[in-house]
Formats: structure tokens, sequence, C-alpha cells
């Protein structure tokens, strides 16, 4: 594939390859681009605002009663021919993969493992590589199915995707997903699955010490099925955000400030731990904390980059941008605590280093080098108040930040994609600053908005449901001994 | 006999033990150990999150030796782990009534 043809092939997935639903009276299929450089939305051959507005979530509303019905019984038929497997683009998607499932296991399990107090690593271990276990079955069962396969229905493709890849039945060697259209069905299922099992993963962060590993391991799955596929279908699958021209290239609200949104909704649910503000609850490991967050920090290349789903110009500046923000969040959040707390804590470099790589996620691809500098330091800045400052005023506890971090980090990233995305730089997107779409801002914010809203409802009501079933929380005694002992019968030795 | 058991700043060791063994000190016995004086602990601060660490790593040395050689032993140790700043540690002193050597059974001022 030449560098022009393989241009093409970026984020938003939904909007640059065919899909069913496309042309078929939708209008949302066209987007916010090709023709909607002018400063004001009125060039742009779509309905105003308000009409938007009142669209989409009537939409949502309707959609998801049809959906009901409708994803049990409607099915697309068996795709059309493939396009011809680019070996290139295979290559660095099967790289891409493997590397975005190092960053759960071992990147996030020891990120984690690290900041709790030593009688629960084995604890926080077991949830990144149960839930890597667990969640890639329900994945291969129908997870993939119901996010990543369009429904022949157009109203129910806006909001789920359909049963035609139950249990993987129609994925066959020469398959292929018209969303990633040079490389087989396998590699691209593989390479999602790794995201979904990221996903719930880090929601960990913020039930760290305290909840029933039984009730984790539910959790993680109906969360999975409930919020995550739902919400990947909306903005990669085909679904109305995709088709409002939300701009997530790798994540930024589908994974982070979703995992994010959970987390807060989580440790309200659960409440504080035994002993906060009164018994030591510092990282019983700084190290092995270090060691994870340098193995997100690399596997993320797999998430940002292979989020082009090619090995393309796209891929090369996403990566670009995501080191470049990572570095300087990390400068940022150090710098900052540097002034405020007098001293640069490793801790601060490592979180700063995690706020860059969520907030670069959405943007990473529609951004310059620039840009990427502007959203690393704007993390760095934002996600070190939050996770510091605001925590202790409204007094939540989120052990170990995960919406401090990855909520906070996820949003301000894709409002950011909004306001720098450049059409020079990627040809799917017209940004604010550079190409004078101010509109993208508002479907940023309808995008972060929509995802926020939609995951605390029904991350409320699965964890009240959970919690009434089988309860969520270990027992006073069991938290103040410790979970390792209690919930896997083992500990940490030397 | 004395046994004279010094608590010192983990990182004064080697020169302490370099000068025991100067004033013809045979054998000791060293371990890590956590606790406080007049120093106190300090703070950390992670992510905002203040805690006090009351116990601070130190190291525990015991010397069994003859009495004759306790102030030479008190004087190595002392001149060796001082740094001048608070928390360089303590040494006490208590007498021994008994020493065996396991391996052949010599006692006293033979087994030291």
């Amino acid at each position: 594939m030449n560098i022009e043809e393989s241009c093409s092939m970026s984020r938003p997935r939904a909007h640059l390859l065919p899909l069913p639903h496309e042309g078929g009276g939708e209008g949302w299929g066209e987007g916010v681009f090709p023709s909607c450089a002018g400063l004001s939305p009125s060039p742009c051959p779509l309905p105003l605002k308000g009409e938007r507005v009142k669209w989409g979530w009537r939409r949502f509303a309707i959609g998801f009663i049809a959906t009901l019905v409708a994803a049990f019984t409607a099915s697309t038929p068996a795709f059309a021919a493939a396009p011809k497997i680019d070996s290139g683009d295979t290559a660095w998607m099967l790289t891409s993969s493997a590397l975005v499932l190092m960053m759960t296991i071992p990147g996030l399990a020891l990120f984690y493992g690290g900041m709790v107090r030593k009688k629960n690593v084995l604890a926080t271990l077991a949830q990144s590589f149960g839930a890597t276990c667990v969640l890639t079955i329900l994945w291969m069962i129908f997870g993939y199915s119901i996010a990543l396969t369009p429904n022949a229905d157009a109203a129910t493709n806006q909001f789920i995707g359909s049963f035609n890849q139950f249990m993987l039945g129609n994925m066959g060697v020469n398959s292929v997903n018209p969303l990633a259209a040079t490389i087989p069905e396998s590699v691209y299922m593989f390479f999602q699955m790794t995201f979904a099992i990221i996903t719930p993963a880090l929601i960990a962060g913020a039930l760290a010490d305290r909840m029933k590993f039984s009730a984790f391991i539910w959790f993680m799955s109906l969360w999975l099925i409930l919020v995550y596929c739902p919400i990947a279908h909306w903005v990669w699958g085909g679904g109305w955000l995709g088709s409002m021209g939300a701009l997530d290239y790798a994540g930024g609200s589908v994974v982070h400030l979703n995992a994010g949104t959970a987390a807060l909704i989580t440790c309200l649910v659960l409440g504080k731990r035994v002993g906060l503000g009164s018994t030591d609850m510092a990282p019983h490991n700084l190290v092995l904390s270090v060691i994870g967050a340098s193995l997100l920090w690399v596997g993320w290349f797999g998430f940002n980059a292979g989020s082009a789903v090619a090995a393309n110009v796209n891929a090369g500046m996403a990566a670009a941008a995501t080191q470049i923000a990572t570095a300087a969040a990390a400068c940022a959040w150090a710098g900052v605590e540097w002034i405020v707390a007098k001293k640069p804590s490793v801790l601060g470099m490592i979180s700063g280093a995690v706020a860059g790589l969520v907030a670069i996620t959405p943007a990473s691809g529609f951004v310059d080098a620039q840009g990427a500098l502007i959203v690393g330091i704007a993390a760095g800045i934002v996600c070190y108040f939050s996770a510091v400052w605001v925590k202790k005023w409204l007094g939540y506890d989120d052990a170990l930040d995960a919406w401090g971090v990855h909520g906070v980090g996820g949003a301000l990233g894709a409002i950011l994609t909004g306001a720098l995305a450049k059409n020079a730089v990627n040809s799917a997107a017209h940004g604010w600053l550079f190409d004078g779409n101010g509109h993208q801002m508002l479907v940023q914010l309808y995008d972060v908005l929509g995802t926020f809203v939609y995951c605390a409802v029904v991350t409320f009501i699965i964890l009240k449901v959970l919690d009434a079933v089988i309860g969520l929380r270990v027992s006073r005694e069991v938290e103040i001994e410790g979970l390792d002992i209690n919930l896997h019968g083992e500990t940490v030795h030397g | 006999m004395k046994l004279i058991t010094a608590i010192i700043k983990p990182f004064r060791l080697d020169d302490v033990r370099e000068a025991l063994s100067a004033t013809g000190v045979q054998g000791m016995t060293v371990t890590e150990v956590k606790g406080y004086g007049r120093q106190k602990g300090h703070t950390e601060i992670y992510r905002g999150a203040e805690y006090a660490v009351s116990f601070l790593p130190k190291i525990k040395i015991e010397i069994a030796v003859k009495s004759e050689m306790t102030d030479a032993v008190i004087e190595a140790i002392s001149a060796k782990a001082r740094t001048g700043q608070i928390g360089d540690g303590k040494i006490f002193v208590t007498p021994l009534e008994a020493v065996l050597r396991i391996r052949t059974g010599e006692t006293d001022g033979d087994a030291l």
C-alpha cells in the first residue's frame, strides 16, 4: 500500500470505511468533514446544533429499546469479498496487540500492585490477571460481536452491533472486518480484545484494598458487556457518537473517561477504606510501580499508534505525539509538585507520565508535535490537581486515582482533541484552533457527557445489584488483616 | 566481659566495622532494625497524602568483648558513627555472664 492510500486508513474507523448504514438517509454519516472548514457550523451539510442534540438523545432513548429486540434477531449478511490483506499492516497490528496486552499484564498489575499496602499486593495483581482471563473469554463469546460488527438495522446500529460473530463463529482465516479492511479479522478481534481487557482493569485502581474478588469478577464481566461494548460501538463501531463526528483516536472517552467514571462511581458506592487518614497507606513498593508505569508507556505505542489499524503515516505521528505528550506531562506533574510540595516525587513523575498517556490517547493521530506538547503539559497540571487536591476536598477514596488520572485525563484529552486536531495531520479531522471548526468542540463535549452519563448510571446499577445479590465489600476484619491471605490464601514473603 | 550494643545510622556501618576490626574485635552480629529516639520519624507524601513514619531504619551491632577492651570499642564506634546530626544513635554496655563457643565447648574469655 502506498502512502496516500494508507493515509486515509485512520480513525475514526467508522467514517473512512464503508459501513452498511452509511448513505442510508442518516445524515450523520457525513460527519463534520469534509466541508466544515468554516468558522461557523453553517457550511456544514448538517442540521443546526439544537436539532443535533435532540436527534442524538432521542435516538439514544429509542435505540436502546429497539436494541434489546433487534440485537437478538438481526444480524448482518456475511461480509463482502475481503480487500487485500496487507502484510505490513498485519505485522504491525499483531505487534500492537501484544503491546497493549502487556499494558495490563504486567504493566497495570505492577503499577497498581506497587501502590497498595503489602498485605494487598497479590489481590491487586489478581485483579489485573483475573480480568485479563475472564474478559478474553467474554470478548470471544459475544463482546466483540456486539461492539464491533455492524448491525443490519441502521437505527439499531447507532447503539449496538450484531450477534453475527457469536462465539466468533463466522471468523475464518480469510475473514475481514470492514472497520479494518487490510488485516485479518482475527488480528482486529485480538487487538480490540486487548482494549476490552485493559479498560475494565483500570477501574481496579479505585476499588483497591476492599472489594471481594468474586464481586470484582462479576463487576468486570457485567461492565464489559453493559458499558464498554455499547460505548465502543457508539464511537468506533459505527454508532451515534462516531457518526456525529466525535474524534477519539485510541480511546480517550471509550477507554479512559469510561473507566475513570466507573472508578469514581465504584469508590463512592464502596465507601472509604478502613483507617483512611489515620493509618499508614503509603505505597509498599514504588519500584514495582515504576516498572509498571514504564511498561504502560512502552505498551501505549501499540495502543495509540496501533489505533491507526495500519502501519502508515498516522501511526507514525500518533507514536511521536504519544512520546512527546507523556514526557511533557511527567515534567509538568513533577514540576508542579516541586513548587507546591518542595520535592519532585517518583510517584509524581510516573503519575504524570500516565496522565499524559491518557490525555494524548484521543488526540494522537489528530494532532501534530506542538499539539501533543500542549496536551501533555495540560494533562500533567490538571491531573495533579485532580488527584492531589480535588480528591482531598471532596473526600472520595479513589485509592489509586483511577478517576483523578484516567477520568479527568481522558475528558481533558477529548476536549483538547477538538481544539488541537489538525486537518493537515489527519484528513478525518477538522479541529477548532487550526481548521476553524468550533463545532467540533461541541461534538467532543457530547462525547464526554454521553460517555460519562451512560457509564455512571449503568455502573451504579450494576454495583447496586451485585451488592444486593453477593455483596461488594470484604468484612472489616478481612480488610484489616489483608486481602492476600484472606481472599487468595497467599502472602508475599521477604 | 561486656556485651556492647550499638544503634547506628545504616550508612556508617562499613566504617564502624573497619574501625572495630582495627581494635581487634573478632566478630560481631549486625541486624537491620527500626526505631526512633529524639530524631522522631519523618513525613512521607504520596500524591498529597501525608504519612508520618515513626520508625526509621537503623543498624544494630552486637559485640561481646573482654572488659578491658570496652573503652576502645566504644571509642571506635562513637568516632566512626558520629555525623553530628540528630539520629546518630546510641551505645549500650551490659555485663555479660557467660559465653560458650558451640563448636569446641570453650567458655568465657577463650570463647570470645
